[in-house]
């Protein structure tokens, strides 16, 4: 397991002085995955915040090559590419990567086939859980109950989960973690980096303008996302689906899960359920779905 | 008609600072006791802006770019970072 | 690869001959009538050893045509082929490919847009994409379907150009209609060297490919396509005299006149239309009336100054377009009404609709409605055959 002083070694790739808010876990995520990838990367992004974190041309905050491509078109140009680099005889990895709204949305078609075709692609959803770069509207990852700007009242429907459309296509490597964690996100690129054909990686991503909390929570948030259960650290490999961290250790009984109340408290987009008055229908199901996912992701656990 | 060639491509390259000096955006500023530091390097992994490089192994931030954003100060496990009000 | 030598076969067979010759490297299609067999050619030739080259079975034209832009970015020669609804869902990409300066080369087998379905020829569908800087050539037999497409991948990368480009060739008339053609193989080569990118992804230079960029610099790279799509006639028209001389062909350039150099009357056209319509020429000369036939090759970019040209002299021109922009006039009307305009030049003109969603289309046709016009009996705007509708 590689440790935090390792990391703080590596050479950066993501460039500081860029656009992102204070605070954005893009500057987790995108920094650890990077280190993980090293410079024979070639990036594909698609319409999402790191398009314009990347700042205006013609200079951009990155170091490795990078194309920024139509929204729906993360996982369709990047195995195009991918061919290409096989047909050249290229060492490097060609890495998707794409929020939430590009990846379980508008992009979910170009995803599933390229997994189908099994291409050569490294896909990594950096999720906040909305349409970030647009101004905060709701999308299909959206969590049950969270302000968006599209869900003043709430959203009405639970988060789509993308990790098992994956698992559903028995790709070579599927695995969740969160920027609460740099070590296990570095791990799980550096794995999915030596496999090929395609490979997903999903990495919560606490956004402070848009889940609503003070900037210096985001890492913070990124563990309490795991420790409540609201996200699980786990990875699908060679058919069989594991836990990691604190997950391994609920799933093996040897702790439990904190109320997910712990997590949703922290954020303003849920604090209409608190406030003016308490939401328990919505919490309920909140807390039952948590409880209800994690016993079907179990189950097929133990297969 | 311009010279028989192609002049402009939407091409960029890497720069540091490509938005300007980020630390203007700043309110509150990290600052570091270094007798409580442990050089744990926790603050250099986690900074979302990577404005915190290693000196003599000791963590040294980049105020030029850093964003005041709290993130280092709130992780670090001795509470060696406290945040002080800029403006 | 063997050397030139003539064969029969379809103009979707005469799509996937030139692709191989010509050495694309990854193909990613995704099929729709009546492109669909220059997809499989391609693919058999690369099954079965005949082609070096990666085949990408997308799962939509979308994906297609943000694949080979996603290749072509890396430096390696890129292909698609489409038709119709196909060439819509791309949109998109088209434009991706054009302002990204991304050379890629794709056949559209023109086929009508629905509802309703209808699988036959018209030109509504390429027509909808000329304003975004593809270089666009029309087809009017299958000798020139191989060689237009071969020429459009050696002017599309030209350093001075950079532009994707599309080949038209129309449904049914065209894509499945076996005629002799002389095919190039290994001699290929000498006319359409390896392919060397004005510029690609590689991380020992790493580039960023459109991020933001401020309106006045967007402006100047839009310009830049303005100026190359300008170039191009010139490099177009270098590009054909170097393959005729090559490859023993007669193409004249941009666009092909036929008995023009006496003419009263004009009849202007493109694809099998034009080809058609240089019967009826013939046709109406042995009536006594001077008729000529000028036939776009390129459309795009416009060949202004030769249709002007050869347009002196002559007292009316009748235009036989196989599409419309509803509510204006046809699409081919539009860029000579442009002309005359910009050259202070006044003709009497003929917009006539014809062989629209695919109906058929002959030279008597064509004599019939040109000597309607020539007598003065034809209204501006006509759509083919619609008194009695």
């Amino acid at each position: 397991m590689v440790t935090v002083k390792d990391l703080a070694k590596m050479e950066d790739l993501l460039l500081k002085g860029n656009a992102a808010c204070a605070g954005c876990p893009i500057g987790v995520a995108l920094r650890t995955t990077l280190k993980a990838l090293g410079k024979k990367t070639i990036m594909f992004v698609p319409a999402c915040c790191t398009s314009v974190v990347q700042g205006i041309g013609p200079g951009a905050a990155i170091s490795v090559p990078l194309f920024n491509t139509a929204f729906e078109t993360a996982a369709s140009v990047a195995s195009g590419a991918a061919a290409a680099a096989e047909i050249l005889g290229k060492d490097v990895t060609i890495l998707a990567w794409a929020g939430d709204g590009g990846t379980y949305d508008i992009g979910l078609q170009a995803i599933s086939g390229a997994a189908e075709r099994g291409d050569n692609v490294l896909y990594i959803c950096y999720n906040n859980q909305m349409y970030s770069n647009t101004g905060i509207q709701r999308s299909g990852a959206t969590p049950l109950g969270a302000w968006t700007t599209t869900t003043w009242t709430g959203k009405t429907e639970h988060m789509k989960d993308m990790g098992m459309i994956l698992i559903a296509h028995r790709v070579p490597y599927v695995a969740a973690t969160s920027v609460g964690y740099p070590d296990d996100i570095y791990e799980k690129v550096k794995k999915a980096k030596e496999k090929k054909g395609f490979r997903y990686i999903d990495i919560l991503a606490p956004c402070p303008p848009g889940w609503r909390f003070p900037s210096d929570m985001t890492i913070r948030l990124g563990k309490l996302a795991i420790e409540t259960g609201f996200w699980l650290l786990y990875e699908y490999e060679d058919g069989e689906l594991r836990f990691n961290g604190y997950t391994k250790l609920v799933a093996e009984g040897k702790r439990e899960f904190k109320p997910v109340e712990e997590f949703l408290r922290l954020q303003d987009r849920f604090r209409h359920l608190f406030e003016p008055k308490r939401r328990d229908d919505i919490l309920e199901e909140i807390q039952r779905w948590i409880k209800e996912r994690f016993e079907w992701y179990l189950s097929l656990a133990k297969i | 008609m311009s010279e028989d060639a192609i002049k402009y491509l939407p091409l960029s390259k890497p720069k540091i600072g490509i938005s300007g000096k980020t630390g203007s955006w700043r309110i509150f500023a990290p600052e570091i006791n270094y007798e409580k530091c442990v050089k744990c390097h926790i603050c250099v992994v986690v900074c979302p802006e990577a404005s915190i490089s290693l000196e003599d192994d000791r963590p040294k931030i980049d105020y030029d770019y850093c964003k005041g954003c709290g993130v280092c100060a709130r992780e670090c496990p001795v509470g060696a970072i406290t945040m002080r009000r800029e403006r | 690869m063997s050397g030139r030598k003539v064969i029969i076969d379809t103009g979707n067979s005469a799509v996937a001959y030139a692709v191989k010759d010509a050495e694309a490297k990854v193909i990613a299609a995704y099929p729709i009538t009546p492109q669909t067999t220059i997809v499989e050619k391609i693919a058999q030739f690369i099954e079965y050893g005949q082609m070096d080259a990666k085949m990408i079975r997308v799962e939509s034209e979308h994906s297609a045509m943000a694949a080979i832009i996603g290749s072509e970015a890396m430096g390696v020669r890129s292909f698609t082929a489409t038709s119709s609804h196909g060439l819509a869902l791309m949109h998109e990409m088209l434009w991706y490919a054009s302002n990204a300066r991304l050379p890629v080369v794709m056949a559209v087998a023109n086929r009508t847009m629905g509802p309703p379905w209808n699988i036959w020829a018209d030109w509504g569908d390429a027509m909808a994409d000329r304003d975004i800087g593809w270089i666009i050539s029309w087809a009017a037999n299958n000798q020139e379907v191989y060689d237009f497409t071969l020429i459009s991948y050696r002017v599309a990368e030209d350093k001075r150009i950079v532009l994707p480009a599309m080949v038209n060739l129309e449904a049914f008339v065209l894509t499945h209609t076996s005629m002799p053609f002389e095919i190039c193989g290994e001699e290929t080569r000498e006319y359409l060297p390896e392919y060397d990118p004005a510029w690609k992804l590689d991380p020992d230079d790493p580039i960023i490919m459109g991020n933001l960029f401020s309106p006045a610099d967007t402006m100047k790279l839009r310009w830049d396509m303005w100026e190359s799509m300008e170039r191009a006639k010139k490099v177009i028209a270098e590009a054909i005299r170097e393959y005729n001389e090559r490859f023993n062909r007669n193409y004249e350039g941009l666009i092909k006149t036929y008995k023009m150099d006496d003419a009263d009357y004009a009849i202007l056209s493109m694809g099998t239309m034009g080809e058609e319509a240089e019967v009826a020429t013939d046709v109406l000369r042995e009536e006594g009336l001077k008729v000529g036939t000028v036939r776009i090759n390129f459309f795009r970019p416009f060949p202004r100054e030769d249709i002007i040209k050869t347009l002196n002299g002559v007292s009316r021109v009748i235009i036989l377009e196989r599409s419309s922009s509803i509510g204006a006039s046809g699409q081919i009307m539009q860029d000579l009404g442009q002309s005359l305009l910009l050259e202070k030049m006044q003709l009497d003109v003929n917009d006539v609709f014809i062989g629209i969603g695919g109906t058929d289309v002959s030279y008597e046709d064509i004599v019939n409605i040109v000597k309607k016009a020539i007598k003065g009996d034809l209204a501006p705007l006509y759509w083919y055959g619609s008194e009695g509708w």
